[in-house]
C-alpha cells in the first residue's frame, strides 16, 4: 500500500510494487544469537568429550579418591573438593559480616552522601583489582602474617584439629582471607540493593512505634531484605569457588587431606591452573574431569543464587 | 484518663521506658559504631594493596620496562615490553571475536525478537556464561584450540578471553539498547525507514556511549585476567612474531615472577602489577566517561 502513494515527490509516480528485500542484518543478528547458544553447548561438550577417557576409567571413584599422583596414574579429587568447599565457606564466613556492615552503612544515613560515595567507590575498586595482584599482595603481606600469628595460635590451641600445627604461610586460612576480600564487592553490592529496596513506609512504621534505628534495622529491614542477603551469600560463595589465581598463589597446592586450617590445601580451580600447562595423556583428561565438576558446582550455586534473587525481587515488588 | 490509670498499674509506660531506655540507647550507639568500624576496616587492606603496589612498583619504572625483554632468571635489568604488547594483542583478539557476536546478539534480543524463546534462551546463556569461572574459559580454549593446533598461542589466549567477556558485552549492550526511548524507533518507522535503517542509523548511534561503557569494562576485565591465558598463551621470553606462538602477558608475568627466588624478578612483578592496575583503572575510568546519563 505504501508503494503507491504518489504524492511522495513533486512529480514522481511510484508504480513499482513494494517488495521487502531480505533483511541480511536481521539474519546476521539471528546467527549471532544462535552462535552464542551453540558456543555454550560447545564449551560443555568439548570439556565432557575431553574428560570422557578419565570418566570411563575412574568413574565415581575419581570423586571419592584421596590420591592425586600423575606419575602413578592415580587420580582422586576428594581432598581438592574439600579444600574448595572449606576455603569458599571460610571466605564467606569472613566476608558476610563485613559486607553486610558496609551494605547497612551505605543504605543508612550515618554520614552525608559524599562520604558514602567514597566507601562505595572503594569497594568497587576492590572488585577492579586483578586476581594476580591480590595473589602477589597475599604472598608478601598475608602469608607472613599467617605464619607469625598462626604459629602462636597453633602452639596454644593446637589440640583443636582445625588449628593444629605446624603453621604454614601457604595455607587454607591465607587463601580464605584473601578470598574474603575478593568476594566482598559481590556481597556488598547485592545486599545493598536489597536493603535499599525495602519500602520506606516499613521504616516509618517502625520508627512510629518507637523503635530505635537499630531495632528497626535488625527487626524490620534485615528480615525484609533477608532473601536478597541470602542470594548475595550464595553468589559470593559461587565466586569464591571459581576464583583461581590468588588461591593458586597462596593455598600451597597440596593434595594431602588435613583437618588444620593452617596447613596447605588445594582447590579445583587452583589445581587446574597449576597442572594444565605441563599435563599430558590421561592427566589432561583427569583435569578436564575436574573442570567438568567445577563447572557443575559453580553453575548449580549460581543458578540457586539467581533463583533466590529473582524470588526476592518479586516479593519486594509486591510490598511497594 | 482516670480509666487508664485504673486499668494499667502505676508508671506502666514510664517504667518500661526508663528501664530499657539507657540500654536501648547504648545498644543503638554501639551498633552504629560497630557498623562504621567494620566498614572502615575494609579500607585497610585496599590501602595496603594500593600503597604496596605503588611503593614496590615505582622504583623500577623506566622506559626500559616498556622496550626490553624479560631478563634470564637471576639477571638484572631488562623489561617486559613483550608482555605489555602480548596483553594488548590478546585483548584485541578477544574483542575481534566477542564484539560483533555480543552486539549483534544483543540487537537480535532487543530489537528483532523481544519475546520469542530464542531471545530468552540467549539471555539465559549469557547469564550462565557470567557465572562460569574464568579458568573454565581457559580449559575450553585449551581443549578446542591448543589440543587441535598442538601449540600454545596468542590466538588460544584471545579466544579464552573472548568467551570471558562475551556475556559482559552482550548484557551491557542489551541494557544500552533498552535505554533508547521507543519514541525514536516509532519516529523512524513513521518516516518510512526499514528495521535495518532504524537500528543502524537511529538506535545503535543513540546506544553507542552505553555500549562503549560495557566494552571498556570488558577490556578492563580481560586485561586483568590471568587464569584464561595461563595455559593457553603460556609465556614467552621473546617478542611476538605471529599469533600462533606462545605469548607473554602482564598477568602471566606477575604470576611466574612472583614465586621466583630472585629479588629483581619479584620487583619486576610489582612493577608489572603497577602497570596492570593502571591499565585496568584507566579502562574503568574511560567506561565511566562514555556513560553519560542523557535520558532521564
Amino acid at each position: 500500500m505504501g508503494g503507491n502513494i504518489s504524492s511522495a515527490g513533486p512529480s514522481r509516480t511510484v508504480t513499482r510494487e513494494y517488495r521487502p528485500r531480505p533483511d541480511f542484518f536481521r539474519m546476521a543478528c539471528f546467527l549471532a544469537s544462535v552462535l552464542t547458544i551453540v558456543l555454550l553447548t560447545f564449551i560443555f561438550g568439548e570439556i565432557l568429550v575431553k574428560a570422557w577417557p578419565a570418566m570411563s576409567k575412574f568413574g565415581l571413584g575419581f570423586i571419592s579418591g584421596i590420591q592425586w599422583s600423575p606419575n602413578r596414574g592415580v587420580f582422586g579429587v576428594l581432598p581438592v573438593l574439600i579444600g574448595t568447599a572449606t576455603s569458599s565457606f571460610l571466605a564467606l564466613l569472613l566476608a558476610l559480616p563485613l559486607g553486610l556492615a558496609i551494605a547497612i552503612f551505605l543504605s543508612e544515613d550515618f554520614f552525608q552522601q559524599p562520604v558514602r560515595q567514597v566507601i562505595r567507590f572503594v569497594v568497587e575498586l576492590l572488585a577492579a583489582i586483578p586476581s594476580v595482584v591480590y595473589g602477589l599482595w597475599g604472598i608478601f603481606v598475608v602469608i607472613p602474617l599467617v605464619q607469625k600469628y598462626g604459629a602462636v595460635v597453633a602452639a596454644k590451641f593446637g589440640f583443636i584439629p582445625f588449628l593444629a600445627g605446624p603453621a604454614y604461610g601457604n595455607s587454607l586460612l591465607t587463601a580464605s582471607l584473601v578470598l574474603a576480600l575478593m568476594v566482598l564487592p559481590t556481597i556488598t553490592a547485592i545486599s545493598r540493593s536489597s536493603l535499599v529496596a525495602v519500602p520506606y513506609t516499613l521504616r516509618e512504621g517502625s520508627y512510629a512505634l518507637g523503635a530505635t534505628r537499630w531495632e528497626t534495622i535488625l527487626s524490620v529491614i534485615i528480615p525484609t531484605a533477608a532473601p536478597g542477603i541470602v542470594a548475595s551469600s550464595i553468589l559470593g560463595f559461587g565466586r569464591a569457588m571459581g576464583e583461581t589465581m590468588a588461591v593458586a598463589m597462596l593455598i600451597g597446592n597440596s593434595q594431602r587431606l588435613s583437618w588444620s586450617l593452617l596447613s596447605p590445601s588445594n582447590t579445583l580451580s587452583a589445581l587446574l591452573a597449576n597442572q594444565f600447562a605441563e599435563a599430558d595423556g590421561i592427566q589432561v583428561s583427569a583435569l578436564m574431569y575436574a573442570a567438568a565438576i567445577l563447572v557443575l558446582l559453580t553453575l548449580g550455586v549460581n543458578i540457586a543464587g539467581e533463583a533466590v534473587l529473582r524470588h526476592t525481587q518479586k516479593a519486594t515488588a509486591g510490598l511497594r | 484518663m482516670t480509666n487508664t490509670a485504673a486499668i494499667y498499674p502505676e508508671n506502666f509506660f514510664s517504667k518500661a521506658g526508663k528501664k530499657t531506655s539507657i540500654y536501648r540507647l547504648f545498644r543503638n550507639r554501639f551498633l552504629t559504631g560497630l557498623c562504621i568500624a567494620l566498614s572502615l576496616l575494609t579500607l585497610v587492606p585496599l590501602f595496603s594493596i594500593v600503597v604496596l603496589v605503588i611503593q614496590n612498583g615505582f622504583p623500577l619504572l623506566s622506559a626500559n620496562l616498556f622496550t626490553q625483554l624479560p631478563p634470564a632468571p637471576g639477571m638484572d635489568g631488562g623489561g617486559f615490553g613483550n608482555a605489555i604488547l602480548g596483553t594488548f594483542m590478546m585483548v584485541g583478539i578477544s574483542l575481534v571475536f566477542s564484539l560483533p557476536l555480543g552486539i549483534l546478539a544483543a540487537v537480535f534480543v532487543n530489537e528483532y525478537a523481544t519475546v520469542t524463546w530464542l531471545a530468552s534462551a540467549v539471555r539465559f546463556v549469557a547469564k550462565l556464561l557470567t557465572g562460569i569461572p574464568s579458568i573454565i574459559c581457559g580449559v575450553f580454549a585449551f581443549a578446542a584450540v591448543v589440543m587441535t593446533t598442538h601449540k600454545f598461542s596468542a590466538l588460544a589466549g584471545g579466544i579464552a578471553l573472548a568467551i570471558l567477556i562475551l556475556p559482559t558485552i552482550l548484557l551491557t549492550a542489551e541494557q544500552a539498547l533498552l535505554g533508547v526511548p521507543n519514541a525514536f524507533r516509532e519516529a523512524s518507522f513513521g518516516v518510512g525507514a526499514t528495521p535495518f535503517q532504524t537500528i543502524w542509523r537511529i538506535v545503535l548511534p543513540e546506544a553507542m556511549p552505553a555500549i562503549m561503557t560495557g566494552v571498556m569494562l570488558a577490556v578492563a576485565r580481560a586485561a586483568g585476567e590471568t587464569a584464561p591465558v595461563l595455559f593457553t598463551a603460556l609465556f614467552s621470553q621473546n617478542w611476538i612474531h605471529s599469533i600462533m606462538e606462545p605469548t607473554a602477558s602482564l598477568s602471566a608475568l606477575i604470576y611466574n615472577f612472583s614465586t621466583l627466588p630472585y629479588a629483581h624478578q619479584v620487583q619486576m612483578a610489582w612493577s608489572a602489577s603497577l602497570i596492570l592496575v593502571a591499565l585496568v583503572t584507566i579502562s574503568n575510568i574511560l567506561a565511566q566517561m562514555f556513560f553519560s546519563p542523557k535520558h532521564q
